[in-house]
């Protein structure tokens, strides 16, 4: 192998910020502590990872952390994998592997054991209970997520977005198309700049 | 997944009984394709597209079973469509069909948006490009609501009774949504209070058969 093929590699693994194994595995240990508290999504835990990537240790920015954040929302996929976005901009592969295995192992192997534990105790009182109480709750967080991903564009092009909001409601309970096509003509029309 | 394909499945624990119309992914590779599908499709948030793809198209759950995980993995810490994924795999094929259901929500989706971090920085002082962003937006939150509406249909057999499932419906989505109190506090003090009156309510129609 050519020294500038493994020097290409070594950027590919460890980012341009050139760090090493004792760094990733401090990353690594510092989104692993934050899986078990990211109820409601790994979106709730942002602000801690803020505090220690950019305040704490300076690898990124403010503005290079906030796009992180933007741009797994525009991609396509769960909008998690803006972890692996941040992992990548502090260090290369290494980097996506310690955010994302970190942010996910935790949280996983509790769901699959909580997951197992329910399928078994189905008809047991307190499951039926908790799974009356939590279905309206479940369907309110649903509409404030909405809410929430409604807001950047309502204070500026209020008629526009609401009546693109509500089209798209009534396209996807009333036909049989699939979404990719409101989210298409809702980019198509941004674009030109009819939401600013 | 070829090798995956041909060991036959492990016993699970079945599906509640009742729900006749219901079909059964062939395999965790079959599972790991629809996953990865959906995933893609998945502009501005994964679960309206999730809760087409396998309720209403490959028929795996019914509306109120999908309510009830989305329920559970939406208290559980943890990224709510992941934890679903892995759910849903585990429900039909173990801990293989866990991973194959995680691993089609994030793999192919993982490796587009590395891409589009790469290329990010020379394009996002575009102002078409900003503006679609915006307009994408504004859809997502469309399809978002309308998965909340489709599945309200199943507050319907609440044991609460559906006025009292809508106003905790509302209490929440109002709590979280527009007054932007913490999650973690508004879903312990809703959440404990509508799953007891929910027991209380079972208990008393067990008691009155």
């Amino acid at each position: 192998m050519s020294e500038s093929t493994q020097v290409m590699l070594n950027g590919l693994w460890w980012g341009s910020l050139g760090l090493g194994w004792a760094d990733a595995g401090v990353l690594f240990l510092h989104f692993l502590s934050l899986s078990l508290l990211s109820v409601g999504g790994a979106l709730t835990t942002a602000p801690d990872m803020q505090r220690f990537i950019v305040g704490q240790r300076g690898w990124l920015t403010d503005t290079q952390f906030t796009a992180s954040v933007a741009l797994a929302h525009a991609a396509p996929g769960p909008n998690v994998l803006f972890v692996s976005v941040i992992g990548w901009n502090v260090a290369g592969f290494a980097g996506v592997l310690a955010t994302t295995v970190g942010t996910l192992l935790p949280s996983s192997l509790l769901a699959l054991g909580a997951s197992r534990f329910v399928a078994k105790n189905q008809q047991s009182r307190g499951l039926q209970a908790f799974n009356a109480g939590m279905a309206p709750l479940t369907l309110g967080l649903l509409l404030a997520t909405a809410w929430v991903l409604f807001q950047p564009s309502v204070s500026t092009h209020p008629w526009a977005s609401g009546v693109a909001a509500v089209a798209t409601v009534v396209l996807m309970l009333r036909t049989n198309i699939s979404p990719l096509w409101p989210v298409a003509a809702g980019a198509l029309a941004g674009a030109i700049g009819l939401f600013g | 997944m070829t090798a995956a394909l041909q060991t036959p499945p492990q016993p699970q624990p079945a599906l509640p009984p009742g729900e006749n119309e219901l079909a059964r992914p062939e395999s965790p590779s079959h599972i790991f394709r629809v996953f990865t599908g959906l995933a893609l499709q998945g502009f501005g948030g994964v679960l309206p597209v999730t809760q087409r793809a396998l309720v209403e198209q490959q028929r795996w759950l019914s509306q109120q079973q999908f309510v009830e995980l989305l329920a559970l993995a939406q208290v559980l810490p943890g990224p709510n469509v992941v934890n679903l994924s892995l759910m849903i795999g585990d429900r039909f094929f173990g801990w293989r069909g866990a991973i194959a259901g995680m691993a089609g929500m994030l793999l192919a989706p993982m490796v587009v948006v590395l891409i589009l971090a790469v290329l990010a920085g020379r394009f996002d002082q575009v102002p078409a490009v900003a503006g679609a962003l915006h307009g994408m937006g504004v859809v997502a939150a469309g399809l978002v609501a309308s998965t909340a509406l489709k599945l309200a249909q199943t507050l319907r057999n609440n044991p609460l009774g559906w006025p009292l499932a809508v106003a905790f419906g509302a209490m929440a989505a109002v709590g979280v949504g527009v007054l932007r109190w913490p999650l973690v506090g508004v879903v312990l003090v809703l959440g404990v209070a509508a799953v007891a009156l929910a027991w209380r309510r079972i208990a008393r129609a067990v008691h009155h058969e």
